[in-house]
């Protein structure tokens, strides 16, 4: 039989110089911390109001080393996993089961159209009057921020698949359920890893605007509390946190979509 | 002996008409009363003008189109529902882009619920079988063009269907390459004998494999000619094409075709193309 040569080998492509790039990253953090730092010293900027970075960095060694954040972060961090993982499980299987059920999907388009155009923080208040000032009003609160993105990505994505595709799928004679899992799913993935890197940082804003209006927990609590007595460098360095660790998060999701989209080709 | 009923055709397409409702509303006939048998184990070959509905032909017999009018036979049972005895050979990749090389080959078997040691080893012999060896564990998109091809080969022969339906595999290729996928194609088919119906507008292609050849004509389409093509084989289907019966074939048919072709083509200089 004769044979093609091999044409799968890898193609480099050339990519903007990563060390150049990341020296550019840091310099442009060194300069506008630095900036923020001699403002606020010079009297430029109000310290009472703007804080600086100096006292900030500092303020979170002092809790990391008196441990006082640990057990609010790691509060949050609980809130906010638990409402990602229900939203997105929720938020999938709703998802299916109205890209794949015709009626439910005309059913219900209305309502969930309204449900999303709800600014849903607002019912913060409500779902602390339902689930009390604990953990659980914060996570139904991310449930309800994070079960929309996922599910209008699925639905979009189960919708979107390759109609050949499918159509060759189904001459195999795969059954519904085998369709579902070698064809709608992986072809809804890239849409659902999207939706992920969204919505955990609306998971974080959903445990962390919970415990500022009203819990005894939680960097929400914290920054209330600093904000309460006009501690702008407590407000700071509870956001810097926040946003430090939904990086983390968000990195490691980066990796597994990486792994799970290994098929793709590189664009 | 028994065997009278075994000559049901494999696919027969019993008078069959499709109509499309057009965004404007009016009905756009696509085909017409169309009646077709299939023998087993023959190739055949269906050409006619592009967007003259070959592939809606294609897509009645694999049952993924219902027609409102007709009906299909396949093996003398009235179709419903995807074609059991069929696979499918697309114009377009129809690989599952998240799925290695040998995972899309031996995708027949795990739809049927073949384990997944047998399937593996199946597969592999069928990827050496169409060249592939070597290349299990990449993925679609690493592969070129005619590669792609051949895995899609074996991802529809692997089930051992007793029918294979083919929408211009081959179109999306280069000339060297489809030859060379021609041959490979005509070899599978040679040791296997299954009834193969091939859709092409390149009535050289048609008349290189088939058996028979079907003209349809354009708009809608009717069944225009039959022709037996009885060119020796095994064929090799560079070397074919010199052939001088060949090339009678190809004037006589072509002579059919290529009114066909003018109408279709002049549309809007008064050709009785559309009715209303």
């Amino acid at each position: 039989m004769a044979r093609e040569p091999d044409l799968a080998v890898v193609i480099t492509r050339r990519r903007a110089n990563r060390g150049l790039v990341l020296a550019l990253q840091i310099g442009f953090f060194v300069a506008s911390m630095g900036a923020w730092e001699l403002l606020s010293r010079a009297g430029w900027l109000d310290p009472f109001f703007f804080s600086m970075p100096s006292a900030i960095f500092a303020r979170m060694g002092e809790w990391m080393w008196s441990g006082y954040i640990w057990g609010h972060l790691a509060t949050t961090l609980i809130e906010a996993m638990a409402a990602f993982a229900i939203g997105i499980v929720a938020g999938v299987i709703a998802g299916v089961a109205l890209a794949r059920i015709e009626l439910l999907a005309a059913v219900f388009d209305p309502y969930i159209r309204v449900m999303n155009a709800l600014p849903r923080v607002i019912l913060a208040p409500i779902l602390i009057i339902w689930f009390g000032l604990g953990m659980a009003s914060k996570i139904a609160l991310g449930v309800s921020l994070v079960f929309f993105i996922v599910f209008f990505n699925t639905f979009q994505g189960l919708r979107e698949v390759d109609p050949i595709v499918l159509n060759n799928a189904r001459m195999l004679q795969a059954s519904d359920r085998q369709l579902m899992r070698h064809v709608y799913l992986p072809s809804a993935m890239a849409w659902i890893f999207s939706s992920l890197h969204t919505s955990i940082g609306f998971a974080l804003v959903g445990a962390v605007v919970g415990e500022y209006i009203g819990s005894a927990r939680g960097i929400g609590y914290v920054v209330a509390q600093a904000q309460g007595t006009f501690d702008t460098t407590g407000v700071f360095a509870g956001l810097i946190l926040t946003s430090i660790v939904v990086l983390g998060i968000d990195l490691a999701i980066e990796r597994l979509e990486r792994y799970l989209l290994r098929w793709r080709p590189e664009a | 002996m028994a065997r009278v009923e075994a000559e049901a055709a494999a696919i027969a397409f019993e008078a069959i008409t499709v109509r499309f409702a057009t965004p404007s509303g009016a009905v756009h006939t696509v085909m017409s009363d169309i009646s077709l048998a299939i023998a087993p184990g023959t190739f055949v070959a269906i050409v006619g003008p592009s967007g003259c509905g070959k592939s809606t032909l294609l897509n009645a017999a694999a049952g993924l189109l219902f027609p409102p009018a007709g009906r299909v036979r396949v093996f003398g049972e009235p179709l419903e529902g995807v074609n059991p005895h069929a696979t499918y050979l697309f114009q377009a990749d129809a690989l599952l882009p998240w799925r290695t090389v040998l995972q899309n080959v031996k995708l027949g078997l795990v739809f049927r619920n073949v384990p997944d040691a047998e399937a593996s080893s199946e597969a592999r012999a069928w990827l050496r079988r169409v060249g592939l060896a070597g290349f299990e564990d990449r993925f679609p998109h690493q592969l070129s063009g005619g590669m792609r091809k051949r895995a899609a080969i074996a991802q529809a022969w692997i089930v051992d269907p007793r029918i294979l339906l083919m929408d211009e595999p081959f179109a999306s290729l280069d000339v060297q390459t489809r030859q060379i996928m021609e041959n490979e194609l005509l070899g599978l088919w040679q040791e296997s004998k299954k009834t193969v119906l091939f859709i092409t507008h390149d009535l050289e292609e048609a008349i290189a494999l088939a058996d028979r050849v079907v003209v349809l004509s354009s708009g809608p389409a009717r069944i225009k000619g039959v022709y037996e093509i009885d060119l020796p084989r095994p064929r090799d289907v560079a070397e074919i094409r010199l052939n001088p019966e060949f090339m009678a074939l190809y004037r006589r048919i072509w002579g059919d075709l290529r009114d066909e072709v003018m109408k279709h083509g002049s549309d809007g200089a008064g050709g009785p193309g559309h009715g209303a």
